[in-house]
């Protein structure tokens, strides 16, 4: 591959990767709201 | 008022992957490389992100606000959603087109997804194994010629499986099959991409590496960066590739409480559609069409049917040369993939109109599900039966494509300018896991409603052509004019001389018969389809009754179209009636 198009491919891929691994990872690891929440399966969590 | 707040999500991963699932679709795969390589290569990337900043997110966190504001008032459709941010009559019906783009888009979008269905069940039988190249392309036409009651069937089954996942409600349904298909979707899509890059010059027939392919998509051509024509192509890829515009963003918002975040979860699933699209989108038809095809092979296939012919002709054949085994596993992969991207998106479309048909008339989840499969049969009907005869493209145009702009814009001046930027900024920010940089309420105050009335302005000419049946005069135009198919002809036979596997006898039926064209395996598909193209043009060219009957076609096309569009105005208006009914009930029962 030419240097142009790798550096484009590899800056704009890398990039958009850790952005979305970092929103990914954010959605998984924020600490719960308080019930009651939009989420049915976050409801047994109260029951115990 | 709502009564049906039974329904709701299961998990917020869950509503993440459903609402990536919905914007994920076949044009990620199909669209984006194309657009990729027709405006500037790796340059085409810089106002595709900067469309995605100033417009795609803006977008994003307006329809999760509105969705969110609207369901916490009891409603999950966009008239009503609409009504409850501004009381005057007009938004409820602005709000239609929330409702008919979701049904009129869903009528044509299973038909496509019903191939994609098909594709892997061929793949499975293996099809397409020791098939020409003209074998398989033509496989492609006589599907959708409906020379056999198969593609009937895969879109009955399809329909039947959307009508199946939605009754089940969407904790139960669409949210199940989200998170089944986004991560099957991103298995097959790493595979290929891995196979795509992998290949070599000289091994499997292929010419070069697959790396050349990915060279061409990513090596910038920074004198297109100024071109307005760029600008606008990624800024309707930003609007194809996030579902914006269409209401079914609303809908699935519109299950998530007042105190829960919206902000993060908007990010999340953009950035998601992002990655699916440039990392995988870009790494998967282009390497394998260049590794096999070369470059200008590549770019005539685009020429002749854009993404959709070079992954539904061409991709299947070439998976062969992988060996027998690795074919059948590459076409489920790559078929699996894209029904995947689609049904994750059809089920989006189905979730707004039953929620208007729950919220507003009482009906039961299993009902609403049915009317909407039964809706998009009758809808569908006429985009299968004259698919040759431009219906599913005008269907795609008027309402995949200019009535999202349309929506899009009123909705966003709704919300920054009538519902108001201080109420609009706060509901964005209420109960959300991330700080939005203050910069966006201007943005989605000025800049988005401006770059999105550019857009709109710049497709009028578009929109005012289309209208005028202007591709299909044009063609009857130069089938009038002798020069112009001479001119035409001289052209082709030049363009063919130039390749290796032609030879001048190809283009005399009475030497080559059809059936001899199509089975001989040295002929590559570009040179294929360049040659059946030049056996057609000569024919109009010398036969007057052949010429006189692809006239009538072009006008029996534009007939076609015409009835088309009645019948989505007449979609746009029953839903319309429906709304002012909705009101006049919800009326009395206040009163």
């Amino acid at each position: 591959m030419s240097t142009d198009g790798l550096t484009m491919m590899l800056v704009t891929e890398i990039t958009v990767t850790l952005i979305t691994a970092y929103f990914f990872f954010k959605i998984l690891f924020t600490k719960k709201h308080e019930e009651p929440d939009s989420y049915s399966g976050n409801d047994d969590e109260i029951v115990q | 008022m709502s009564k049906s707040e039974t329904s709701g999500w299961g998990s917020r991963v869950g509503l993440v992957l459903a609402m990536a699932g919905n914007a994920v679709g076949l044009g990620n795969f199909l669209r984006f490389p194309v657009q990729a390589i027709e405006n500037g290569g790796g340059a085409f990337i810089i106002p595709y992100l900067v469309c995605f900043l100033l417009m795609g997110i803006p977008l994003l966190f307006v329809e999760w606000s509105i969705g969110r504001f609207g369901g916490n008032k009891g409603h999950h459709s966009t008239p009503f959603i609409l009504d409850s941010m501004d009381k005057r009559a007009l938004w409820k019906y602005i709000g239609v087109f929330g409702i008919f783009t979701n049904l009129a888009v869903a009528a044509y979008y299973c038909y496509l997804e019903s191939w994609t269905l098909s594709y892997v069940w061929h793949s499975i039988a293996d099809t397409f194994g020791g098939k020409t190249q003209g074998e398989v392309a033509g496989f492609f036409g006589n599907y959708v010629s409906l020379s056999s009651a198969e593609p009937i069937i895969f879109w009955a089954i399809c329909l039947l499986l959307n009508t199946w996942i939605l009754s089940r409600g969407l904790s139960g349904g669409v949210e199940k099959a989200a998170k089944i298909g986004m991560p099957l979707l991103l298995l097959f899509g790493a595979f290929l991409a891995y196979k795509a890059i992998t290949i070599h010059a000289g091994a499997d027939g292929a010419l070069f590496d697959g790396t050349v392919g990915l060279d061409y998509l990513w090596t910038p051509d920074y004198s297109t960066i100024w071109d307005s024509k760029v600008w606008l192509a990624a800024a309707g890829q930003i609007f194809f590739t996030l579902s914006i515009g269409m209401g079914s963003i609303q809908c699935y918002a519109s299950y998530v409480k007042s105190k829960d975040d919206i902000a993060l979860n908007a990010m999340s699933a953009g950035w998601m559609n992002g990655f699916v699209e440039i990392v995988l989108g870009s790494a998967i038809i282009i390497p394998i069409a260049v590794g096999y095809l070369g470059i200008d092979g590549m770019k005539e296939l685009l020429s002749e049917g854009g993404g959709l012919g070079l992954g539904f002709k061409t991709l299947p054949y070439l998976f062969e040369q992988w060996g027998s085994m690795l074919g059948v596993i590459a076409g489920v992969a790559w078929f699996g993939l894209l029904f995947f991207a689609g049904v994750t998106s059809s089920l989006a479309m189905g979730t707004p109109v039953m929620g208007f048909l729950k919220d507003e008339f009482g009906w039961k989840e299993k009902n609403a599900a049915w009317a909407f499969g039964f809706a998009v049969f009758i809808l569908g009907l006429p985009t299968v039966l004259f698919f040759n005869n431009g219906v599913f493209d005008e269907y795609d145009y008027w309402a995949g494509t200019v009535s999202l702009v349309v929506f899009a814009f009123v909705e966003i001046i709704l919300f920054a300018w009538i519902f108001g930027m201080d109420k609009g900024w706060k509901e964005i920010n209420l109960g959300a896991d991330i700080k939005v940089p203050i910069v966006f309420k201007y943005i989605i105050q000025y800049v988005t409603p401006l770059l999105l009335g550019w857009v709109f302005i710049n497709s009028i000419p578009d929109i005012v052509g289309t209208l005028n049946h202007e591709g299909s005069k044009a063609k009857i135009e130069f089938y009038q004019n002798e020069e112009a198919m001479r001119e035409k002809s001289k052209e082709q036979k030049k363009l063919l001389s130039g390749k290796k596997d032609y030879d001048p006898s190809f283009l005399s039926p009475n030497v080559v018969t059809d059936e001899q064209l199509v089975a001989n395996k040295n002929i590559t598909i570009p040179t294929y389809l360049l040659i059946k193209k030049e056996r057609e043009l000569e024919k109009i060219r010398t036969d007057v009754a052949y010429r006189n009957s692809k006239i009538e076609d072009e006008e029996k096309t534009m007939l076609y179209k015409n009835i088309s569009r009645l019948f989505l105005l007449a979609l746009w208006l029953g839903i319309a009636y429906l709304v002012y009914i909705a009101s006049k009930k919800s009326k009395i029962t206040t009163t």
